[in-house]
């Protein structure tokens, strides 16, 4: 999807890596899994390192309860990579079957409702001060965040086919490196 | 955008997205919640739960059906990464029960005993998605046409052997090459041959994948055989009886999770392929006779 939008995109598992890019998505997947895999090969350090430094970070799905500062119902063990003050329920709406899709309204991000793939998907229960709520579902239930340069939303709008969300992170990145350029000496 | 209002549930983007969070992934099949906690613990991004593994299954031989839903529920219960369970082929009945459990992806699978050998489940009708197994890519077009959401290939369940689900995988893919080089005219004469549905050769011509997730299946039972389905185009592997059939599950299986991650990087294979212990006894397909080959039910 990011190619689609014209944007130079690459995989992301090993620390040099991670020094390369600009921005980070952290995709839908198996959270305890990533969480696993990034302590694993030693990514977890270098991965909170660029995410305090202001590097723009955008989770979907199981990318949301990484970023998350709190994860609910996490396996034992289970560690997040923090950034967004809140707290995200794993499997908030149940197996596979409660599985759905729905118009999510992100007034912040696009004027008609998001089409929205909701994959074992988690929630955000609580949200913290200085704490932006993007999405809501129809019922309040917060679906999406953003704290500063990191953006976290529950659903999966590239498997519903909608590049919205994602051509608004793309804007967040280049404002990033915009800013950190013209901040650079001469 | 009048979709939008209301909530649905079971559509084919919903079906098919669960297995793209699943790339890259292994998944581990799992007789216990015991069983199911240790392949959790050591990265399983999903456990297929059954009675007994391929392995047992070959060598105690009968009818092999699907697992006790005490058993289901119990693993299920156990874990948060989704639960797999196998039916019969053509058994939508023993489907209709899974998808009551809540089981998050059911397995039409060639391991147990076929249920009907005309056909298959009919799976548009189930809220639950499938995943069923194939030879070739005529076989995975006509699962995807009767509405499975996953593709594995079945290589030979139970063997240890790599050897048929190298040639599974090869086939598939080297079938997707062809029909992409083919001319828009010669796609018809193709969807006769594979005898599959025109359309979806045609879309498959297009994209030169699968329209859905691609996983490999049946005789991985090292972090190199992870590895190399992996680099053959496999989206991720099954591994049946090569986890709870070695010397070391846990070990073995956090191995192979690390093999199926950075499956191009020899360093990273050779330290996880180091230190397992026994891997399982395997059989190798060639001695076995052809009645007894998993792979050959389902068509």
């Amino acid at each position: 999807m990011l190619r689609e939008l014209g944007v130079e995109a690459t995989l992301v598992r090993r620390e040099s890596e991670l020094s390369a890019v600009d921005g980070l998505i952290i995709p839908g997947g198996e959270s305890s899994v990533m969480d696993k895999l990034a302590r694993m090969f030693a990514l977890d350090g270098p991965l909170r390192a660029r995410i305090r430094s202001g590097m723009p970070v955008f989770g979907t799905c199981a990318g949301l309860i990484m970023l998350a500062n709190n994860v609910l119902d996490a396996i034992d063990g289970q560690e997040s990579l923090g950034g967004l003050d809140v707290d995200v329920r794993r499997n908030a709406f149940g197996a596979q079957v409660d599985s759905f899709e729905v118009g999510v309204m992100a007034p912040a991000i696009a004027e008609t409702p998001l089409a929205a793939a909701f994959i074992r998907a988690p929630v955000v229960e609580r949200v913290g001060d200085g704490v932006e709520v993007l999405a809501r579902l129809n019922d309040g239930r917060v679906v999406g965040v953003r704290q500063g340069n990191v953006v976290g939303i529950s659903f999966h709008p590239e498997v519903a086919g909608d590049t919205r969300v994602h051509e608004y992170f793309v804007r967040l990145v280049a404002d990033f490196v915009a800013s950190s350029k013209s901040a650079l000496p001469a | 955008m009048t979709e939008n209002a209301q909530a649905h549930t079971g559509s084919n983007r919903v079906k098919r997205g669960l297995a793209e969070m699943l790339k890259g992934g292994v998944i581990m099949d799992v007789v216990t919640a015991e069983q199911a906690k240790i392949a959790e613990d050591a990265g399983a991004v999903a456990v297929m739960a059954l009675e007994r593994v391929p392995a047992d299954i070959r060598a105690q031989g009968g009818v092999a059906r699907m697992s006790d839903p005490d058993l289901i529920q119990q693993i299920i219960d156990t874990v948060s990464i989704p639960v797999m369970a196998k039916a019969r082929i053509g058994h939508f009945v023993e489907a209709q029960i899974l998808e009551h459990l809540k089981v998050d992806y059911i397995d039409e699978s060639e391991v147990l005993s076929p249920a009907d050998y005309v056909n298959h489940i009919d799976k548009w009708k189930f809220t639950a998605p499938f995943v069923c197994g194939a030879t070739n890519l005529g076989e995975a077009l006509r699962r995807i046409n009767e509405g499975a959401a996953m593709i594995r290939s079945k290589g030979e369940a139970g063997t240890g052997d790599v050897s048929e689900a190298t040639k599974h995988i090869r086939k598939i893919t080297s079938e997707i090459r062809a029909l992409s080089a083919m001319a828009e005219d010669e796609l018809y004469v193709a969807a006769k041959e594979l005898q599959a549905p025109y359309e979806l050769v045609r879309e498959v011509a297009a994209t030169g994948k699968l329209p859905v997730v691609l996983f490999t299946a049946g005789g991985v039972a090292t972090p190199a055989d992870a590895a190399m389905m992996m680099q053959l185009g496999a989206d991720g592997v099954f591994v049946g009886s090569g986890i709870f059939k070695s010397g070391n599950p846990a070990e073995r299986a956090k191995a192979i999770v690390k093999a199926t991650t950075f499956f191009d990087d020899p360093a990273v294979v050779t330290e996880a392929s180091r230190g397992l212990g026994e891997a399982m006894v395997g059989i190798n397909v060639s001695d076995l006779p052809a009645p007894h080959r998993l792979a050959e039910r389902g068509w």
